[in-house]
């Protein structure tokens, strides 16, 4: 029986009392034991915040990304600031103790900007991350705000020259005449350097709030998305883009959809998908049309009519859109549900999960404190057999496509100790309400988990719960 | 009624929120201001549909330029709407321009400045966020006044007179006032 299956939870807990650590955890995913190793960002954040219940907002994680290899996780805030961690190796002294993220870098991305002519401040807030693949020593993201992609090259120094002759030690000038003698300066270790220093600036390929940034499986492009264009960038040009999709009705009045987000296939570099704000998604094909506003495929589930309320429309936009590893699947996330598409099926979802039905009849008050708004993120495993998105009361959700498990499991420093495992928690929607249960009339709706990340390869997650960075990893004895 | 008190409310809410996005850093967000506006209109065309049913009596006492659009009490709360937050994206074109030249033709007597700015007035909507090449010096409103406008605009609209007329005066006084601080 798997520890953290929601569903049956009385008597999996009993069987964890009784048999504790003897059973090590299956090797698929499925039967994961995830154990807290939690990162906070307070600790970097040291200098400033003294009180440790008090968050400033610039702190607040806007994004989380692993890189390529699962080496290095970014995080960006609403301040501008990127934090890049890095695993450190594996040591042989403590073979338990897998690789701990440590910090490794950490730049300020992007400054707050005036918009001079349209009188509007444009935030600094990193709305994405993405990684490039590594190809050198070096390291390359894409990061970008509302309106400004920037590609950053981060690199270690771990040497320098040493042994001028003009100049001193600390850099000063010699005077000419104490020189007497020629010397070669000879390169020698130094404490270890990490630079970030931006490589490009990709600024004004928009007019709206760009969403989604999504790097091609070419590695020479990549493309930009804002409500209602995508722009096809090369990573060494600059001062021009492609737009590939404009959705802009000649009339503003007549608009009735803009695009949430946008992705590339993971192999196919021609093809892309861009989901809506009214629940659709649309595959595109570059090899169609320098212009990609007719779709190949169109990806819409028919509403459900007795479901029909006043927030229909709200509750329908999709937050996120992601291919699976595979390239043969899709997953979309909106208010309430996450849903896994077969690309060779338009007609509808191959699978829909309930992330927190029971907000459905609690829409009208998650309208008036703007939670109905929230965008939350989804992401697939490495082996795209368990999907995760986050919820409310600093929960996120756990669902296994193959076995239909689902867990609920919560980030936080009160409920989990470093290296405990976490216990799945449950809500309960009605009735009588049993221990260890939370009722839905006592969720904190502060307290949201819009961002989250899956180790490429191994069953690792990073989850942002609004200020702090927690990191999970699974359990093995 | 509890079905057009909820949607009443969902309209003001979506009202004041669009309000108070205009203060918001970064900028409107075309998103948020669509969904609201999505939002608004089903609430409003439930609202109406159910007033319509109670209120059946009151279609003789409006005028003949209702015939333009669905009936007075919309084009009242959509005109109250209009003076309150000028850059909301709104209502389908067509009753409301087809409603204001009638209007214009009406509202001699109680026509204030503001007024011929309104008819001039392009529908800002989500071209708020198009580039125009002037500043955008608005007047801000609170949240409270907003409502409040609102609840007299819907409250006059019972009425059955002109419900423009009337609206009008609270808007107008608003804006003056703040013109005048």
């Amino acid at each position: 029986c798997y520890p953290w299956a929601g569903s049956r939870l009385s008597r999996d807990s009993v069987a964890l009392r009784r048999t504790p650590w003897s059973r090590p955890p299956p090797a698929d995913a499925g039967g994961t034991r995830w154990v807290l190793e939690e990162i906070d960002n307070r600790k970097i954040n040291n200098s400033f915040l003294r009180d440790h219940n008090y968050a400033t907002e610039a702190d607040i994680i806007s994004t989380v990304e692993f890189n390529s290899t699962g080496e290095l996780l970014a995080t960006g805030d609403k301040g501008g600031r990127v934090v890049v961690f890095q695993r450190e190796q594996e040591s042989k002294n403590q073979p338990h103790r897998r690789g701990e993220y440590n910090v490794y870098s950490t730049f300020q991305s992007h400054e707050p900007e005036f918009d001079y002519l349209k009188s509007l401040e444009i935030e600094e807030k990193i709305n994405k991350i993405r990684w490039l693949p590594q190809q050198n020593a070096a390291y390359f993201l894409l990061s970008t705000n509302d309106k400004t992609v920037k590609l950053w090259k981060i690199s270690e120094r771990d040497k320098r020259p040493e042994g001028y002759n003009l100049k001193d030690e600390d850099g000063r000038i010699r005077d000419p005449s104490t020189i007497t003698s020629l010397r070669v300066p000879v390169l020698r270790p130094m404490d270890l350097m990490v630079e970030a220093t931006p490589r490009r600036v990709f600024s004004n390929g928009h007019t709206y709030h760009i969403n989604s940034i999504s790097v091609n499986s070419d590695y020479e492009t990549y493309m930009s998305t804002d409500d209602l264009r995508i722009n096809l960038w090369h990573l060494e040009i600059t001062n021009r883009s492609f737009n590939i999709v404009d959705i802009k009705p000649a009339n503003m009045e007549e608009l009735t959809e803009v695009i949430t987000a946008a992705e590339f296939h993971p192999h196919q570099c021609n093809t892309f998908v861009y989901s809506s704000s009214k629940g659709s998604i649309r595959l595109c094909d570059m090899r169609a049309a320098a212009l990609c506003d007719n779709h190949s495929k169109f990806f819409e589930e028919p509403e459900d009519p007795s479901n029909r309320s006043f927030f229909s429309e709200i509750i329908s936009s999709i937050s996120d859109v992601k291919f699976s590893h595979s390239g043969r699947y899709l997953m979309t996330r909106d208010y309430l549900t996450v849903k896994v598409w077969d690309l060779n099926m338009e007609s509808k979802p191959l699978e829909t999960y309930q992330v927190h039905d029971y907000l459905r009849s609690k829409l009208c008050s998650l309208y008036e404190n703007d939670c109905i708004f929230d965008k939350f993120e989804c992401v697939w495993n490495g082996s795209d057999s368990v999907i995760m998105t986050g919820s409310y009361n600093n929960f996120f959700r756990m669902f296994d496509r193959n076995t239909k498990r689902d867990v609920t499991l919560e980030a936080s420093r009160e409920n989990s100790k470093p290296r405990a495992i976490l216990k799945p928690r449950k809500v309960c929607v009605g009735g009588k309400r049993r221990k260890d249960e939370i009722s839905v009339d006592s969720l904190d709706f502060s307290k949201k988990i819009l961002h989250t990340t899956w180790h490429p390869s191994e069953n690792i997650i990073a989850v942002a719960a609004t200020n702090n960075l927690y990191i999970f990893q699974d359990k093995v004895n | 009624m509890d079905v057009s008190a909820e949607a009443k409310r969902i309209m003001v809410q979506a009202l004041s929120k669009m309000y108070g996005s205009r203060s918001q850093r970064g900028g409107l967000r075309l998103h948020r201001s669509l969904l609201l506006t999505l939002v608004m209109k089903s609430a409003r065309d439930i609202y109406h549909s159910a007033r319509a049913a109670s209120e059946s009596q009151d279609s003789q006492e409006e005028k003949p330029a209702a015939s333009d659009s669905p009936s007075d009490p919309p084009r009242g709360e959509d005109e109250s709407m209009d003076t309150s937050s000028p850059e909301v994206p709104e209502e389908p074109p067509k009753s409301a321009s087809a409603a204001e030249p009638t209007h214009a033709e009406e509202d001699q007597e109680n026509r204030s400045p503001v007024r011929v700015d309104r008819h001039s007035r392009k529908r800002r909507g989500k071209t708020a966020t198009e580039p125009d090449f002037l500043p955008c010096k608005r007047a801000k409103m609170d949240s409270g006044e907003v409502l409040r406008i609102l609840q007299d605009a819907t409250l006059r609209s019972n009425s059955g007179q002109c419900a423009r007329g009337t609206d009008t005066l609270p808007g107008a006084h608003m804006l003056r006032a703040v013109a005048t601080c």
